[in-house]
């Protein structure tokens, strides 16, 4: 049973140590335990930007508001313009761009980080098969569904954003673009699938960030798994709407 | 005298992994028990199949087991894809065959983890679990004259707690049940179960700063699936990886703090 373990010493304990030590956050960031507080916080993040998108594309149910005026689109300038003049025009816009992009790549770089220790962890597999008890569809495959939302927002700003994928795409125009987009019923099909991989995503995610934060109450414990579920169903619910609002013909378009 | 009503079960096929040692591939050999009580623990059935492989001249079939009353943890297996089979809240010591059915195929194979080397079939060495409880699975405690008791006051709702993250047994079951082959059940209860207590205190923060890292030094990381608690025999909440979690994320503030003291 003689087996020794080759390792360092235990970094960053109260102990004096000679030479430099990382910089804080880069020394929590290079422990497991520091990826998933930065997996959990770029989530909330993200998480928020999701459901104020969710809540913005709503104006595509209000139409038109004068002639040739669409709701949606006035609100797009607004965002624009968010805090002008007290910050320049698109600056509002662009910080919180910015720190979607920073929230997104530290999102996917601890998700590999962390995959690849755990692939590391159990280096010979499991020969019989396993027979899990408690892990969801949701929880096995949160590598899949964000690589399919990863791949779908690439989509998504290709069409509505430089309308690459868009031929009817006119920048500015963004509830006719939106509807001219979802009248391709191969898009709405894309986008209804992605949706609903986000929502699988946000299922297992939103619970699992407070684990990962440990922010566990037991008198509110039950609460983190309805609270999951009650957000993915929005968000779900919410976003799937559009592509079949635009395909049965209710939303507001020049042609109706 | 009581009449015991044990039935008998019939016709049971075993596929346990036999594996020379750490260098081994390792396979799935095929053994018949043809009648077992029902009344045998899943150990004593292997302790027959072992006397009559000794009686045919071919190796006994090696697999960790002691107290076998559920408390040492010693005894492991993943029995038919789960941890200490398919009993919730049980040790392999304490499964019994009447929780099988005749006809049954059952498959026992070793717990897996890079940081749990198979010895010898279904042997596993866990002493990755010692290091982890080395740097800081302890309390200073004045030594002397023996205090009274009670003399420390604690809540009854923290005793309890600590109390629940102290049932653990150190088995490895949270390992072998995690996809990621992750540790933080094993971490969390022997962390709770000291930084809840005051006499946990003085090395609370050094105590889960050290352990948890020395814990990543070995083991992958949690993804939240909740598997370690349903395969726990002694049925240890997932709690304790939130109290980890946290405890962690003040450490590393409070170390920081006492480096700059030393």
């Amino acid at each position: 049973m003689a087996q020794t373990f080759s390792r360092g010493p235990v970094s960053g304990t109260a102990v004096k140590q000679d030479g430099k030590r990382k910089p804080f956050l880069l020394d929590l960031y290079s422990t497991a335990v520091g990826k998933k507080y930065v997996m959990a916080i770029t989530g909330i993040l993200l998480l928020g930007f999701v459901i104020a998108h969710m809540v913005g594309n709503l104006k595509l149910y209000q139409g038109r508001t004068g002639p040739g005026v669409y709701a949606m689109d006035e609100y797009a300038v607004w965002l624009k313009n968010l805090l002008y003049p007290a910050f320049p025009e698109s600056g509002v816009l662009w910080l919180m761009r910015s720190g979607l992009i920073v929230a997104v790549l530290l999102h996917i770089h601890a998700a590999y980080g962390l995959t690849i220790i755990n692939r590391k962890a159990r280096s010979v597999k499991y020969q019989s098969s396993r027979d899990y008890e408690v892990a969801n569809f949701a929880s096995r495959t949160m590598r899949w569904t964000g690589i399919i939302v990863a791949l779908f927002v690439v989509w998504h700003l290709a069409d509505f954003t430089f309308g690459w994928v868009n031929p009817n795409f006119i920048s500015g125009e963004v509830h006719l673009s939106v509807v001219a987009s979802f009248q391709r019923v191969p898009v709405s099909i894309f986008y209804i699938v992605a949706n609903i991989a986000l929502g699988i995503h946000l299922f297992h995610g939103v619970w699992s960030l407070f684990q990962s934060m440990g922010w566990n109450n037991p008198r509110f414990n039950v609460w983190r798994r309805y609270l999951a579920t009650a957000i993915a169903t929005v968000i779900v619910v919410g976003n799937v709407s559009f592509p079949i609002a635009v395909l049965a013909g209710i939303i507001d378009h020049p042609a109706a | 005298m009581t009449t015991q009503n044990h039935g008998t079960l019939t016709n049971l096929t075993l596929e346990i992994w036999r594996q020379t040692g750490p260098d081994d591939p390792g396979r799935f050999v095929t053994y018949e028990i043809p009648e077992i009580s029902d009344g045998a623990s899943f150990l004593e059935m292997l302790d027959i199949l072992n006397e009559r492989l000794i009686e045919a001249g071919e190796e006994a079939v090696v697999f960790d087991h002691d107290c076998r009353e559920g408390i040492c943890g010693t005894c492991s297996l993943m029995i038919d894809g789960r941890a200490h089979g398919p009993q919730r809240g049980t040790a392999t010591c304490q499964l019994h065959m009447r929780t099988f059915s005749s006809g049954d195929t059952i498959v026992i194979e070793p717990f897996r983890a890079s940081s749990f080397p198979v010895i010898k079939d279904l042997m596993v060495d866990r002493a990755a679990f010692d290091r982890i409880v080395e740097v800081g699975g302890f309390i200073s405690a004045a030594t002397g004259g023996a205090p009274d008791g009670n003399l420390i006051p604690i809540p009854k709702p923290v005793a309890d707690a600590a109390m629940d993250a102290a049932a653990c047994i150190g088995c490895g079951a949270c390992v072998a049940a995690c996809p990621n082959g992750a540790a933080s059940l094993f971490t969390g209860a022997k962390l709770a179960h000291l930084n809840l207590l005051p006499q946990g205190q003085a090395e609370r923060f050094k105590r889960t700063e050290a352990m948890v890292e020395t814990m990543e030094e070995h083991f992958g990381s949690c993804t939240n699936h909740g598997e370690c608690e349903a395969a726990c025999p002694k049925s240890i909440s997932i709690d304790v990886i939130a109290v980890m979690n946290a405890d962690y994320r003040k450490a590393k503030f409070k170390n920081r703090k006492s480096l700059s003291r030393v």
